[in-house]
């Protein structure tokens, strides 16, 4: 695929991703939509929130702008900010601001690393009002009827201090992601990665290997993710045990000892 | 030391240099050991050899005199079979055991080198525990089912909730494959927890047989097949690994046993299967043990399942009761009906369990997966009668958990180690840490309520402004800043200049934005204290008031710190006396505590400072100082902490400390500091102050410049 830019509310999914429901997410979120409320997707990182958005933007045919938090994120660099051009100031409007007009679907990842100033600008948003005070403008920006916000957030290994806050929680409907089940999670190493389903299978035995870890030395077990990545590279030819000590051991700690011990338990399933 | 004074550090040291040596390293004034024919035979080894037999004698004669006599002994005819790793090992094994069990077991290590490590070839590159542990811990963890622990034990077994593993096992030639061999030890061992050998009753089982020492082991053989092909299932990439190991040393099964190994190959097969064919086999010829297999001691696990059951039970039921109160249903006439599913897995995974209350599957409340799990291992399913929640009143406390004591009552009884924290000590003479040498515990300061604060800031009232003055400074605010090439806002008046600069005709400057920049300061700091005898009086004054100047200042600064003073006797009784911890808040309580703070017994620094540094590590801060006020050198009661042992031990913990990031730093009164402490802190890390009335002022003084 060639290169190509888009402005952010261009963005549309066009073909469909692919996505296996683990519950009713789906429905839950559809109907969430519909009754403009926002939702917060909880779970830890490469279990699948993204392509949920990703294919639920494809399914309700709305542009999809997604922000990726950093902890430098302030309320201007999603509401919008003043630059100067030819000696004039102009307004540009943020990411969130653009949603806002355009009736997209605003996915704010990884919301608690953001500032705390980001994290309230959503507030009225996030409920029955609607809108998105422009303070630098003086202006109200009234929701088009199709946007939709949806955050993430992932409560396993966050420190405390970054934490959610109940105010900001309890505007939300929740909908939790976790690892899929054992079967599931094959079919989708099989099918994203392309490697067969006996292969598939140990895969996804030793990421939950790494998931038993999870507390004693690891902050967190591979993801399915990892999975996927390790199967691509098998697919290409890569020696398994390789593969999974480049695409998930050296992916999820740096602890040498760590390594080592993993290195033994992919070693002993291949 | 005569060796390394020889001028020559070539060549062969001769037995006049060795003898000499060894009698003053032997002490051989007082305790009349022979060392000539000792020296004679070492004076033939080569220079290399020498110098390593020499330097571990001298090492261990630190320890003790007689272990390094037998050693060296011992040791010359080893230098040709065994690898120098193996030897240390074997030495620092013999160290351990006369800390842990005193001289006749060490003695014992010694003299049973082959019991040690069981060694089958000459040159051997074992695998050592110490080195291949930390590995094959998380290796096993990794794998399903009970949360085991492993730990060095005399022999390859398991009790069915720690696997021993052998000091060393160097079996095989090459060091990989003694590491593999490990590896397959572990695993055959998770094996028999995972695959459900301890579910029925063996000690009853085999009683039946006239011979049980053989059924045993013709069991243990059966057991071993079965499991093989388990882990044969689940991983087989290790199955491999094993049959090779298998293949290299050569045991090959009785005739007929082949059918049997088929037999218990069928992924269904399960220990009463073993059982049944041990009746069969009982009368033939018993296997040899394959390399990996070690030994079963049912009485061991029996003794294990016993307490565990009792507790699993309890704990599962007082789990239950506590999920049924959390779910406040105020007018519940029946029975809560919990009852546990099974989801549908494969045959070779572990069925994950769900628990459900009236037919709708609850979240599972913390640790009751694990435990349901461990209690699925060990009977096969869960009862019903599991499945109660347990009445008030109706259990025993003290089975559900290990409380942590009370430490003032545990005082009371002499030296019991039980619910206090061990830790290694440096010893500098024998070059190794001696392992869970010091027994410590943390108790808290009787707070003394007599105003001392209060006198404090009064007395240096003009001192306290002066701090405020000084540290407000310091204090990193948010602020906005003006003229930015980039920020949040237009800055307007940059903006209006630049505006009449390109009317002039002059360049447009392009800073025009304001940046809010926020605080970074993320310090955490611990201050140690020294509470030891000697600074009874005046010391013990201004330690105490430089204490109340300095939480006055920080908490102006906003920066973390806790406090914590340390003294004791004897490696057997540390102990940390805690002031303010980082959660706690300044206030009346802690000022009492710093009131409260008086002279105990001695100064055995360097368990202080590892204890400390654990827990300055668990904050999470980029900056992380370790502050010491302190009076003196490192010095204990009786088991020769005073001198260059305590000084080395110190060192070895503020490495230790450093290099999990923490920043070390000194405040002595000692005049004399300037001779040991370079050596222990490091040349800057450290201040002597010479008069003791200046340690207020200079605390803060100092704290101020350490985190400018």
């Amino acid at each position: 695929m060639q290169a190509r830019a888009l402005t952010t509310e261009e963005y549309f999914v066009e073909s469909e991703p692919y996505y296996e429901a683990t519950g009713d997410e789906i429905a839950i979120f559809e109907a969430a939509y519909q009754n403009k409320l926002p939702v917060l997707l909880k779970g830890p990182t490469g279990c699948g929130k993204t392509r949920f958005m990703e294919y639920m933007a494809w399914r309700l045919k709305r542009p999809l702008i997604t922000v990726s938090c950093h902890d430098d994120l302030t309320a201007s660099d999603l509401v919008g900010r003043f630059l100067i051009k030819g000696g004039e100031t102009v307004w540009v409007d943020g990411p969130l601001a653009r949603a806002v007009r355009a009736g997209a679907i605003c996915y704010l990842d990884e919301i608690v690393e953001a500032r705390k100033d980001a994290i309230v600008v959503i507030h009225p948003l996030a409920d029955d009002r609607r809108v998105l005070p422009m303070e630098k403008l003086g202006t109200l920006l009234q929701a088009n009827d199709d946007f939709c916000l949806a955050i993430s957030y992932n409560p396993g290994y966050q420190s405390v201090l970054k934490d959610l806050k109940q105010s900001t929680r309890q505007r939300f409907v929740a909908l939790e992601f976790d690892y899929p089940s054992a079967d599931l999670e094959r079919k989708i190493v099989a099918k994203e990665s392309g490697v067969d389903t006996a292969l598939a299978e140990k895969l996804v035995k030793f990421a939950h290997m790494t998931r038993n870890l999870k507390g004693s030395g690891l902050d967190e077990g591979a993801s399915t993710r990892l999975l996927v990545h390790a199967g691509k590279l098998i697919s290409s030819g890569v020696e398994p045990i390789a593969a999974c000590r480049s695409a998930i051991a050296q992916a999820i700690t740096d602890d040498a000892e760590m390594l080592a011990a993993v290195r033994e338990l992919s070693s002993s399933i291949f | 030391m005569a060796p390394a004074a020889h001028p020559d550090t070539h060549a062969p040291l001769s037995a006049e240099q060795i003898s000499h040596a060894l009698e003053q390293w032997l002490e051989v004034e007082f305790t009349f050991i022979q060392v000539d024919a000792l020296a004679a035979s070492i004076a033939s080894l080569p220079r290399e050899d020498q110098d390593f037999l020499l330097g571990w004698v001298r090492r261990i004669a630190t320890t003790n005199i007689q272990i390094a006599h037998q050693f060296a002994l011992r040791a010359i005819s080893q230098l040709a079979h065994m690898d120098r790793r193996m030897i240390e090992a074997w030495a620092l094994h013999a160290m351990d055991t006369y800390d842990r069990a005193g001289s006749s077991p060490a003695f014992k290590v010694i003299n049973e080198l082959d019991n040690f490590a069981q060694l089958s070839h000459e040159h051997a590159a074992g695998a050592l525990f110490e080195e291949v542990g930390g590995i094959l811990l998380t290796f096993v963890r990794g794998l399903s089912g009970r949360h085991l622990k492993l730990e060095k034990g005399e022999a390859t077994y398991t009790d069915s909730e720690t696997l021993f593993l052998p000091a060393v096992v160097a079996q095989m030639r090459e060091a990989a494959d003694n590491f593999k061999l490990c590896k397959a030890m572990v695993a055959l061992l998770w094996a028999q927890t995972r695959f459900g050998t301890f579910r029925i009753n063996l000690n009853e089982a085999l009683s039946t047989y006239p011979d049980s020492v053989k059924a045993l082991k013709q069991f243990h053989a059966l057991e071993t097949l079965r499991l093989e092909a388990c882990i044969g299932r689940e991983l087989p990439g290790l199955y491999r690994e094993m049959q090779r190991l298998k293949t290299e040393t050569g045991v090959s099964l009785p005739a007929g046993w082949e059918h049997h190994a088929a037999d218990l190959a069928r992924p269904e097969a399960s220990v009463a299967d073993s059982l049944r064919l041990l009746e069969r086999v009982y009368p033939g010829a018993t296997p040899d043990a394959v390399c990996y297999q070690g030994e079963l001691r049912i009485d061991a696990v029996a003794a294990s399942i016993a307490t565990r059951v009792e507790r699993e039970k309890m704990l599962l039921r007082v789990k239950l009761a506590q999920e049924l109160e959390k779910q406040t249903i105020e007018t519940r006439r029946d029975a809560p009906n919990f009852d546990v599913k099974q989801v549908a897995n494969d045959h070779n995974d572990l069925p994950r369990l769900e628990i459900t209350l009236d037919d709708a599957p609850i979240a599972p409340p913390e640790g009751v997966n694990q435990l349901l799990t461990s209690i699925f291992l060990d009977l096969g399913e869960i009862p019903p009668e599991y499945l109660v929640p347990a009445g008030p009143g109706e259990y025993d406390a003290s089975l559900l958990e290990e409380k942590s004591q009370d430490p003032d009552t545990v005082w009371q009884g002499t030296y019991h180690e039980e619910g206090a924290s061990l830790y290694p000590e440096w010893d500098f003479g024998r070059q190794h840490y001696r392992k869970n040498w010091c027994v410590l515990r943390e108790r808290e300061v009787t707070p003394l309520n007599d105003g001392f604060t209060q006198q404090t800031l009064d007395k240096h009232s003009g001192l306290v402004k002066h701090l405020r003055r000084t540290f407000e400074a310091m204090r990193d605010e948010n602020r906005l800043l003006k003229r930015e090439p980039s920020g949040d806002e237009v800055d307007i008046d940059a903006l209006i200049e630049a505006l009449a600069d390109a009317r002039d005709g002059r360049e447009m400057n392009d800073r025009l934005f304001m940046r809010m920049h926020r605080s970074e300061r993320n310090i955490a700091v611990m201050f140690m204290v020294d509470m030891s005898g000697s600074t009874r009086g005046w010391i013990n004054d201004a330690e105490r008031e430089s204490l109340v100047l300095l939480c006055e200042t920080l908490e102006l600064l906003g920066d973390r710190y806790a406090i914590y003073g340390f003294s004791g006797t004897t490696r057997k009784r540390c102990e940390i006396f805690r002031v303010k911890s980082f959660d706690e808040p300044y206030g009346e309580t802690v000022q009492r505590r710093i009131a409260g703070i008086s002279p105990q017994e001695y100064t055995r620094m360097g368990v202080a400072i590892r204890h400390l540094s654990a827990i300055l590590n668990e904050v999470d801060a980029r900056t992380k100082l370790l502050i010491t006020l302190s009076d003196g050198k490192p010095d204990d009661y009786h088991d020769g902490y005073r001198g260059k042992y305590g000084i080395e031990d110190t060192r070895m913990a503020l490495i230790e400390a450093k290099r999990s990031g923490i920043h070390p730093f000194c405040i002595t009164i000692d005049t004399e500091g300037r001779d040991y402490l370079p050596h222990m802190y490091g040349a800057v890390n450290y201040t002597v102050i010479g008069d003791v009335k200046e340690l207020p002022l200079k605390v803060a003084d100092i704290y101020r410049k350490l985190t400018r």
